[in-house]
């Protein structure tokens, strides 16, 4: 069964991506932080490499996730998402880590 | 009618600034990449309508940007820059060894022939190639084998940042490194050697006189002697009579012989830039003054340019990428600074103007003259 995901991205990849504040992407179960960004460079190829390196497919060390109120930064990829970003009611946040003043 | 598209990428994002052959009036167009740093942007000298840009993010990362229509409209190239093999190590700034990790492309130097080819320059320092418009990358291993463990980062990290080709030798390509020194392929790209005999660097080395490791700041060549080179080292400046097999000092009578840019004059083989700045430890120009120095000698003899240049209080740097000049006549030089000015001199270094002064940090500045 495929779920369908919101994901909002930060401005710097929106501008890339040519999309605005928040896509949709399918994603089959079970949703987790891999399957999304799957999903999402499937569909945004020009994201490859942005999120997550290209090789090691590891996090970029200022990119975070969130969801529900909650950092996923730090779990495993393959941890199942909260089911509100499953059934669309929240969003999946690909957010740029603050740094600087 | 000819004129000029002056590319310069800044700290925030990329501009480019046009003019006609006058070179008084200018349009700026920009911020491409807003918000971005941007590294560089080059002109394909085959298609001057074909740009690339390399466009980098400390949070998301390396981005290749092209256009088509002269900069008007920009789509993402490739962003997949991959080291062939396992890249190993190098030296880190404590003398330890160091995991080589991409990190973004200084440079990207287009084709003089074929429109689809490009080389990028990378932190952490390699060649890559594309033949396919910055579409895929291919890394060129060679010059990685040529010592890569004994190169260390410069200050701005270890980048690959000076990439020329010889007009008149395909396979000859020139490129330099902070801090590993200059090398030399013959071969397009598949072997290197090093051509750093000459340089001394004796507070930098604990060997002045190592093969390998020497803070090459900028390198330039005239096409029409492409056996000629000229280098600004970390300290010094340096020439080459015979394709980097071995380099003399040139500085001469400048008032520091530490800088960033060298550049040759479009028409005077011999006629040099740089913009010497205070030490390495103090990025601006000695006692607060924003000279160009030019050699009409091919070195050692040099004369400070200054009209139309600020001679008090001026504490802006001038970035290795940030000179370049034109090919009309007279000759055109351009550079930019890190308080955000670009100048034009339409007079080969005599007047200079100012084309902008407000724009973020500059990190390079290049030059396309359009018939």
């Amino acid at each position: 069964m495929s779920n369908r995901i919101r994901v909002v991205l930060p401005q710097h990849l929106r501008t890339l991506a040519g999309v605005g504040r928040e896509v949709e992407v399918n994603v089959a179960a079970p949703v987790t932080q891999r399957a999304i960004l799957d999903a999402l460079e499937a569909a945004y190829p020009m994201l490859r490499g942005t999120i997550r390196d290209q090789v090691t497919l590891q996090r970029r060390a200022f990119v975070r996730f969130f969801a529900c109120g909650q950092d996923w930064s730090h779990e495993s990829p393959d941890a199942p998402l909260p089911g509100d970003v499953v059934n669309g009611k929240e969003p999946f946040m690909v957010v740029g880590a603050m740094a600087g003043g | 009618m000819s004129g000029v598209r002056v590319l310069v990428g800044t700290r925030k994002g990329a501009f480019i600034l046009t003019s006609d052959a006058a070179r008084k009036d200018w349009e700026v167009s920009g911020p491409h990449f807003a918000g971005i740093e941007v590294y560089h942007v080059k002109g394909s000298p085959v298609d001057p309508n074909r740009i690339y840009a390399s466009q980098t993010s400390s949070w998301f990362g390396q981005v290749i940007q092209r256009s088509d229509d002269g900069g008007k409209t920009w789509a993402p190239a490739g962003n997949d820059f991959r080291y062939v093999g396992n890249p190993g190590t190098h030296q880190w700034y404590d003398g330890t060894q160091h995991p080589w990790e991409f990190k973004r492309v200084w440079h990207l130097e287009p084709s003089l022939t074929e429109r689809d080819t490009v080389y990028a320059g990378a932190e952490d320092a390699a060649l890559f190639k594309s033949t396919d418009g910055g579409h895929t990358w291919d890394e060129l291993p060679g010059l990685r084998s040529v010592k890569g463990p004994l190169w260390q980062p410069g200050a701005g990290g270890m980048c690959l940042h000076t990439i020329i080709l010889d007009p008149q030798d395909a396979n000859r390509i020139y490129v330099a490194i902070s801090a590993a020194g200059a090398f030399r392929t013959d071969d397009g790209g598949q072997t290197f050697v090093p051509i750093n005999k000459g340089l001394i660097s004796p507070y930098e080395l604990p060997d002045p006189t190592a093969e390998v490791g020497h803070c090459v700041h900028n390198l330039a060549m005239h096409p029409s002697r492409p056996g000629v080179l000229f280098m600004q080292k970390h300290w010094d400046v340096m020439r080459s009579d015979n394709a980097g097999e071995m380099w003399h000092e040139i500085s001469g009578n400048l008032p520091s012989d530490f800088g960033f840019p060298i550049a040759v004059h479009a028409h005077e083989p011999e006629t040099v830039y740089v913009v010497p700045i205070k030490s390495d430890s103090e990025h601006y120009p000695p006692e607060g003054k924003l000279r160009v120095y030019r050699s009409r000698a091919g070195g050692d003899e040099w004369e400070a340019l200054t009209e139309g240049l600020p001679q008090e209080d001026c504490y802006v740097n001038v970035l290795r990428d940030a000179m370049c000049v034109d090919t009309l006549d007279p000759c055109g030089v351009y550079f930019g600074t890190t308080g955000g000015q670009v100048y034009v001199s339409a007079d080969s270094g005599d007047h200079w103007q100012a084309i902008v002064r407000d724009l973020p940090a500059v990190l390079s500045v290049e030059v396309q003259t359009l018939q």
